[in-house]
């Protein structure tokens, strides 16, 4: 399923310009989240990737890297925008466990997830209206290497996270500087994002968790903020902290938009302050 | 960080210097004048919706745009035209058509060689019309 939607929108990219419409203003679709949604890098907005206006269609390709201490994640995704009202997406992510894998003897070790979301606009404009953009999302993942997940305890193989996100730009906020502030709140069994499996040995359930962005736009091309998301611990044999980063968003034109942050993953497991690089790359069509 | 401390710093002392009112800061008569004739080419050449102009009296509009202008940018005019609401009843003007002339607009102001701040302000307090203009 994520594998076709994948394709399909990567197909649709390539036709550029005389498939979707972009009518929306520059930098409203924020940048690919990691699982191909609107968001920043780790945090979800309220936002609906591409362009789409209110009676258009659109959407995104990209491809993500993100480079820590002792483990790297490469994300490719893709998401469809209905109307500015419906955001479909999916992504395909590779999480190598290099260290780890060698001290566990097996070898540089790759987990692979399949992820696909769906995201709805319940209310409000991230420009125009006093309100906040308010959107309600839903993400399924599901493993396709569950072995290591299931030897350091996490007991689902797929799980669903389901996210209230809430958006809102100040246009001539504080300092008369244009503001982005995004805040949402998570319901999630999953681990290290879903990167290792649902639930585990000391928290089986869901929590509830926390999530935000804070934004400054340099220029109308250029937002640099940042996020911060807040992560349960469920797995005894593999910690978990919450997550944080610093990053810079160009966007050059309605086509192609390019981030790059500093991440701060905390420490993963047996291995401490995972720190490193992101650097996301977006088509809109 | 030191580097964000410095950059807060600049943007404090440009705010703290920002006595006059935004009218001033637009360059007051002349330069409402200039950045209504820099918005109305913009808008003639934007094939998105140029034809949504095509019964409307330049010269009026010039002169109505450049009175709501001052008016919301404490220029001390009274905007003495239709409402928003009244002028684009029955238009069904969609939010792309609106973001086209908002995105011919900051064109414009950059033509103008308007700076950021004074363009957010603009753009803040144009915002809310959006309601008003967009889907009626």
């Amino acid at each position: 399923m994520a594998r076709l939607v994948l394709l399909i929108a990567w197909g649709l990219a390539l036709t550029g310009p005389a498939f979707g419409e972009r009518g929306r203003l520059l930098a409203t679709g924020g940048i690919a989240h990691l699982d191909g949604g609107a968001g920043g890098g780790i945090v979800p907005m309220a936002l609906l990737a591409g362009y789409a206006s209110d009676d258009q269609y659109g959407g995104t390709v990209s491809a993500t890297r993100t480079d820590v201490d002792d483990y790297r994640l490469n994300t490719f995704s893709a998401a469809f925008n209905w109307h500015n009202r419906i955001e479909l997406s999916a992504s395909r992510q590779v999480f190598n466990l290099g260290t780890l894998g060698r001290q566990v003897g097996t070898g540089a070790l790759d987990l692979q997830v399949n992820t696909v979301g769906v995201k709805v606009r319940l209310a409000g404009d991230v420009l125009y209206t006093e309100m906040p953009q308010v959107s309600l999302g839903a993400v399924y993942r599901r493993h396709h290497d569950f072995d290591i997940p299931e030897l350091v305890g996490a007991r689902e193989d797929s799980g669903t996270d389901a996210y209230l996100a809430a958006t809102k730009v100040f246009l001539a906020g504080w300092l008369e500087q244009r503001w982005l502030v995004n805040a949402a709140v998570r319901n999630s069994s999953a681990n290290h994002a879903g990167l290792v499996g649902f639930g585990g040995d000391r928290e089986s359930g869901r929590s509830t968790l926390l999530e935000g962005t804070l934004g400054w736009f340099a220029s109308d091309a250029l937002l640099i903020g940042t996020e911060y998301r807040q992560k349960p611990d469920n797995l005894t044999a593999l910690d978990e902290d919450n997550w944080r980063d610093v990053f810079i968003a160009w966007f050059p034109d309605k086509q192609w938009s390019l981030a790059a942050a500093a991440v701060d993953l905390g420490d993963i497991g047996p291995l401490e302050d995972q720190r490193g690089v992101y650097l996301s790359l977006t088509g809109s069509f | 960080m030191r580097i964000l401390a410095a950059v807060f710093l600049v943007l404090a002392i440009a705010a703290c210097q920002s006595h006059s009112t935004l009218y001033q800061q637009l360059g007051g008569a002349d330069g409402v004048d200039s950045l209504v004739t820099r918005f109305m080419e913009r808008i003639g050449s934007d094939p998105r919706i140029a034809a949504r102009f095509a019964d409307t009296d330049p010269a009026r509009f010039h002169r109505l745009l450049s009175a709501q202008i001052c008016s919301i940018s404490n220029g001390g005019c009274v905007y003495d035209g239709d409402s928003m609401a009244q002028v684009h009843a029955g238009m069904d003007i969609r939010p792309a058509e609106f973001n086209a002339l908002v995105e011919d607009l900051i064109s414009a102001m950059n033509d103008e060689g308007l700076p950021q701040a004074v363009q957010n302000q603009l753009l803040a307090r144009l915002a809310p019309m959006q309601g008003d203009i967009v889907g009626h």
